[in-house]
């Protein structure tokens, strides 16, 4: 019988463990390993690395390619400062934005092209308010087939269908993670000198309107591991009510992908076919004109395209159908809908946590280090706003190379006996009952919750009722909740990752008593404040096992913004005139 | 109490006289990022992939790796 539940437990060391193989993970198992070919490193994923992470079926383009001669550092900086509204330390955003064109020219050595012009230039294109950073890649399909083809070069250690449950740590560090095998749920302890975590996005928190668990904007399986394996490791979180929420196709909930049609002329419309935003470029503030337009008599909201020329829409097809979601073709086949006649319906997505698109991630500094010693977070996960997929291979680079010179200088922590112990019992808990409440079901429960009392405008009452219904959900996990093979297993492991997350959301939510970022953080009843709100607010697991935070100063600014430069991004309606016309 | 059984239409679909699992072929199987195939017995004892989960994120890697072209992606009737 497949996915039987067996009973086993292996231990293994490392110098450099990397969980998650997506985007970051690869990178940072590359780089700790050329830094030191002799060193052991792991990459581990609870998929399979040639498939696994948001970027399975490739990327149409960079978002935020920093290239000399269509961008400076300084200007990027200050670009995302505003985006994410100011709060941001901007030396991790300054960092990357130094050191991702050597990282382009590394992918393209991979064998993975970006788009040229006629001179031989790289040929790219303003999406953003302010400045050019949106690079096409043309053989974007064959990202995740190049970069296995390095790891399998530089022979890194890839176990595939494990997934890391807990994090071990010491008093001082951490001391390596604890793993069950998705197919047999055998255990797997791995002592390691440093840990990074590149587990994506918590992408699984909201329901999707379809009502369909796995029809999420990010990857299904980036159910928020990495955000509750920190919480409960005692990291610090950044930012975490800065939700993740993005303009999608409806139904399909893929991204329509403006960063692909708007430098070719397309553009978000409304029902009238009128642009309504400026700048399609994904902000929190984009996302309240985007929300108040389909509330809006003007509703709902379009991708239009049907007044492009045919050559230009081939093109936009030929890409949107064999990237990143190629499943999009079929979907408007169903439908009937063809880009040359019909405009696109578009909706708001379910929320998430993700720092690739928003601010809500795992506190790191600009080496990508956590609060933790020796614990390092890189890509979606972490938070380096705006870091799309450039920042997670920059940011998993800078921290596979920092934790490669951690463990150089450490000696293995000690294991805790007891902490792998008490984990065997949690997880496996599920497995001995004869009967109860099914994982998927646990799930759906907690994901409506969050559609209904955490998804912005954010009402405080609300919120409050979402964690008494929270706490009711847990008390049925953890006493009633019934598996019946592994797999099932992975997905009740999961369903605790998607509770501990919508406990964060909610916590962190309440915190921030002012408005920020557009609809991320819209509190109706809270302006936006300033004078007292002008920080990270940082959570983490409190004395009492629930969620506490606390106000952690912005760092003073490398790059300055001028005052008249602060709102650009709330400036982003069309002005009415313009429209009326 | 025991779980009831809630049929579902699966987006996977797999030609079976295109399957290759009886050479041992699990390329659809390994790639999934959700782990929703399998491989299983057909009633006239060749072996087929199968989607087993309803826990499908159409991302179609099953569809591109495939060696013989026998799997078809489709949307998940919910959200088609």
């Amino acid at each position: 019988m497949s996915d039987e539940i067996l009973d086993g437990i292996t231990q293994i060391d490392c110098d450099v463990l990397v969980i998650g193989g997506g985007t970051a993970g690869p990178m940072a198992a590359l780089k700790a390993k050329r830094k030191n070919p002799k060193a052991n490193v792991v990459l581990l994923d609870k998929a399979n690395v040639k498939r696994s992470g948001a970027i399975s079926m490739g990327m149409d383009g960079l978002n935020n390619s920093v290239i000399p001669g269509y961008a400076t550092p300084e200007q990027y900086t200050k670009e995302i400062t505003i985006a994410n509204d100011g709060i941001c330390d901007q030396a991790a955003v300054y960092r990357y934005a130094e050191e991702c064109y050597p990282i382009i020219q590394e992918l393209d050595s991979f064998g993975i092209r970006f788009q040229k012009d006629n001179n031989g230039e790289y040929d790219v294109k303003k999406v953003h308010h302010i400045g050019t950073y949106v690079l096409p890649m043309p053989n974007g399909d064959t990202v995740k087939k190049a970069l296995y083809r390095q790891l399998r070069k530089s022979r890194i250690n890839i176990i595939n269908r494990y997934m890391a449950t807990r994090l071990l740590t010491t008093e001082e560090r951490v001391a390596g993670a604890i793993c069950v095998n998705t197919r047999t749920a055998e255990f797997l302890v791995v002592r390691a000198k440093s840990v990074i975590m590149s587990m994506g996005a918590a992408g699984r928190l909201g329901l999707p309107s379809s009502g369909y668990l796995y029809g999420t904007y990010e990857n299904a399986s980036n159910s928020g591991e990495g955000y509750a394996m920190s919480y409960h490791a005692g990291a610090a979180l950044a930012n975490l009510e800065c939700y993740q929420i993005n303009p999608l196709i409806k139904d399909y909930n893929g991204p329509a992908c403006a960063y692909v049609a708007g430098p070719l002329g397309g553009y978000t419309a409304n029902a009238g076919g009128e642009r309504f935003i400026e700048c399609d470029y994904w902000s929190g503030q984009m996302m309240q004109e985007f929300h108040d337009e389909l509330q809006s008599g003007n509703g709902p909201v379009y991708l239009k395209l049907n007044h492009l020329a045919e050559e230009t829409v081939s093109e936009i097809e030929r890409v949107l159908h064999i990237v990143e979601r190629p499943t999009r073709g079929h979907f408007h086949a169903g439908r009937g809908t063809d880009y040359r006649k019909d405009m696109i319906e578009m909706h708001i997505s379910e929320i998430g946590f993700c720092s690739g698109h928003s601010a809500s991630g795992v506190y790191v500094d600009e080496n990508a280090r956590t609060t933790i010693p020796g614990l390092y977070a890189a890509g979606d996960m972490a938070n380096v706003p705006h870091n799309y997929m450039l920042g997670a291979f920059t940011n998993g680079a800078i921290a596979g190379e920092d934790a490669l010179d951690f463990s150089a200088d450490v000696d293995f922590a000690e294991i805790d006996k007891d902490a792998i112990e008490a984990e065997r019992a949690r997880v496996l808990a599920p497995t001995k009952r004869t009967d109860g409440i099914p994982p998927n079901q646990i799930e759906y429960k907690t994901r409506r919750f969050v559609n209904d009392y955490l998804q912005p405008p954010k009402v405080t009452a609300k919120m409050q009722l979402a964690q008494q219904r929270f706490e009711e959900v847990r008390d049925d996990m953890e006493n009633h909740m019934y598996v019946r093979d592994s797999h099932e297993l992975m997905r009740s492991l999961e369903a605790s990752s998607i509770l501990d997350c919508a406990d964060m959301a909610a916590s962190a939510s309440l915190y921030r008593t002012e408005s920020r970022w557009g609809l991320y953080h819209n509190r109706v009843e809270y302006q936006r404040d300033d004078e007292n709100w002008f920080c990270h607010t940082l959570l983490t697991k409190g004395e009492d096992g629930k969620p506490t935070s606390r106000k952690e100063p912005v760092k003073p600014y490398i790059v300055e913004i001028a005052d008249d430069e602060k709102d650009a991004y709330n400036k982003q309606r069309v002005k009415a005139t313009a429209t009326a016309e | 109490m025991p779980l009831a059984h809630a049929a579902s239409t699966v987006p996977v679909v797999v030609n079976d006289d295109l399957c290759i699992a009886d050479k041992g072929c699990t390329v659809c199987v390994e790639v999934c990022p959700l782990d929703v195939l399998r491989i299983t017995d057909l009633l006239d004892g060749r072996k087929t992939a199968h989607m087993k989960y309803d826990e499908c994120w159409y991302c179609m890697p099953c569809e591109a790796d495939c060696p013989t072209g026998a799997v078809t992606v489709n949307i998940p009737y919910l959200l088609k």
